[in-house]
């Protein structure tokens, strides 16, 4: 499939996504026909399938990926919180799943709003999610419930705030000498 | 501070702390061990001496400018970084990379795992005593590392891995400083083995040490060659080849024990493969042809049309102060770094700097298996547990 979008005109080269996996429409179609409203939307992007999935049904969808015989979502591979601060809901879970019998990939998708950032949590169903959820909460500040351990991972216990979250200033919070006042770097280019 | 919960409740048990000085965690792992006796009853890692803030850095500058920080994450095998990273940019982008540069990258990578293999048999060797095999392996590593600065003019951090391609064409004489290396470097594994394999102190520390069944790695998330000696087939350039990988002929090792030993067999088995690997990408790359795709205003221009044509002058000072925005969405790609599954997740909001960067290390996530290696098992074998596992602490704390 060749596309051509709004920037090939700005680069002057076509840009070439891959086609769209054969399988794409396997996951979808398997939780939809366990429960409807698992999924929210699917997205098709350069070949990747993403299932969005409302959030009390996360955990549930999940069990379903891992356990049906037509998915068979063994390895979770990785989970990661993407802020599109200040658009409202404002967080993006993304777990990459991994089927090693059946060379496929997917990744679940769960909206979180800023004001109540709470998610099931996935250890119960792969055990591995145990060290990347608590890399979200550490650097997010995304709370899963159910979670046996949810503890900052990578800084220390004491620390204040969420760095990868878009309000966190890069260079972080410093205080302006002699003022006691906060001041933020401008982030512009 | 961090606690253990005293799991027998009963008084004999004692908390140790290990590390994070301790030389056997190689880097800054701290891991609180509580004890009975000689027995490991129950271990808790502890991380983050080393957190750098790369993913938040890298949402600070362009999609060229991080390529930089993604050396410095997994020390051992920066340009495997610098692959995954470009790979990810250049899926956003829809680019193609000539074959010829897939061929060299495929050469470099390569030989980036044998020399990463290198360093984790010396350092896990001489953990369990045995110092020669580590002087032999960073001899070895050396010439890997000469061929680098060859290439690249840098010895570790190369950078030589660039969106859209590679950075210098090969230089000169590059074929017969492989060639060589090639040459000589069965031989020298066959020397390791000779010094290991047979061992009866090697056996001893590792056979039957630190196992973990199929199920409870798959489970844990763990990749690489710690799953591979679990009997679980997964390799990244098999299952999903990225970089031409399906072009090449190679096997990939996996042994069922899934002990230390097992780990260390597979190891030394993949160093062999890539060799294999490594010969057919030579045989493949011609002596000219591109090394980066044609892309105005992402790939930066040659230096004479830059001299010559406006329009590349242009594209040259537009990629250097605003950089290039890719459309909005999203790309994860994974490789196999000598570790396991190495992740890229790259979300893009069309703005010349990325809005996510997250890096899937396969050494933090192996990590968490720790504990399951090494509960129950006396603490003389955790060195060899930490050292099985093959973590590179840049990586794990990023």
């Amino acid at each position: 499939m060749r596309w051509i979008g709004i920037n090939s005109r700005r680069y002057g080269f076509e840009i070439v996504t891959e086609s769209a996996s054969q399988n794409a429409s396997v996951v979808a179609e398997t939780l939809r026909s366990w429960n409807p409203q698992a999924v929210a939307e699917v997205i098709e992007y350069h070949g990747e399938t993403t299932i969005v999935v409302p959030r009390e049904l996360l955990r549930a969808a999940a069990e379903r990926c891992r356990s049906h015989a037509k998915l068979q979502f063994n390895l979770l591979t990785d989970a990661t919180c993407v802020d599109r601060f200040p658009v409202e809901p404002r967080f993006e879970l993304n777990y990459h799943l991994v089927s090693i019998p059946r060379r496929d990939r997917v990744r679940l998708r769960v909206r979180l709003s800023g004001h109540d950032p709470v998610v099931d949590s996935l250890f119960p169903v792969w055990p591995g999610a145990n060290w990347l959820e608590r890399e979200v909460f550490d650097l997010f500040g995304i709370r899963f419930h159910g979670h046996p351990d949810l503890r900052r991972i990578l800084l220390p216990e004491d620390w204040e705030g969420h760095p990868l979250r878009r309000d966190y200033p890069v260079e972080g919070f410093r205080d302006v000498p002699n003022t006691g006042e906060m001041f933020r770097k401008s982030s512009v280019l | 501070m961090t606690t253990v919960e005293t799991a027998t409740g009963a008084t004999k048990t004692m908390v140790l702390n290990m590390g994070p000085q301790h030389p056997s965690t190689h880097g800054v792992l701290r891991i609180l061990l509580e004890l009975d006796g000689e027995t490991v009853v129950k271990a808790v890692p502890d991380l983050g001496y080393l957190h750098t803030g790369i993913e938040k850095s890298c949402e600070d500058k362009t999609y060229s400018q991080a390529i930089t920080l993604t050396d410095r994450m997994d020390y051992l095998n920066p340009l495997g970084n610098n692959l995954v990273y470009c790979m990810a940019v250049e899926k956003l982008l829809g680019l193609e990379v000539p074959k010829r540069a897939q061929y060299i990258r495929v050469m470099m990578v390569e030989l980036q795992r044998i020399s990463s293999h290198l360093v984790w048999l010396g350092t896990h060797a001489i953990d369990l005593g045995a110092m020669s095999v580590f002087l032999y392996c960073f001899r070895e590593r050396e010439e890997i590392l000469k061929i680098f600065e060859l290439f690249a003019g840098q010895r570790m951090m190369t950078s030589y891995i660039r969106i859209g391609g590679v950075a210098l064409q090969p230089p000169a004489g590059w074929r017969q400083m492989v060639e060589r290396f090639l040459k000589m470097m069965p031989s020298r594994v066959d020397d390791y083995e000779n010094l290991l394999t047979e061992n009866r102190i090697w056996i001893g520390r590792t056979k039957g040490v630190g196992y973990i069944s199929p199920e409870d790695a798959i489970a844990l998330s763990m990749t690489g060659p710690t799953l591979r000696a679990a009997g679980v087939v997964y390799d990244n350039r098999k299952v999903f080849p990225y970089s031409s990988y399906e072009e090449f002929n190679f096997n990939v090792p996996t042994r069922t024990e899934s002990d230390c030993y097992a780990r260390y067999l597979v190891r030394v088995a993949e160093m062999r493969e890539s060799l294999k690997i490594v010969r057919q990408a030579m045989a493949k790359i011609t002596d000219d042809g591109p090394i980066k795709t044609e892309a105005p205003g992402i790939i930066p221009p040659q230096r004479e049309k830059m001299k010559t044509e406006m329009e590349a002058l242009i594209y040259h000072f537009k990629i250097f102060t605003e950089g290039f925005s890719p459309p909005p969405g999203e790309a994860f790609v994974a490789i196999e770094s000598p570790r396991g599954e190495l992740g890229c997740f790259i979300a893009s909001d069309g703005s010349p700097k990325p809005l996510r960067v997250h890096f899937r290390s396969p050494s933090y996530i192996n990590l968490q298996a720790l504990p399951k290696l090494i509960e129950g098992q006396l603490i003389a074998d955790v060195i060899a547990c930490i050292g099985t596992i093959d973590i590179v602490l840049g990586e794990v704390d990023r």
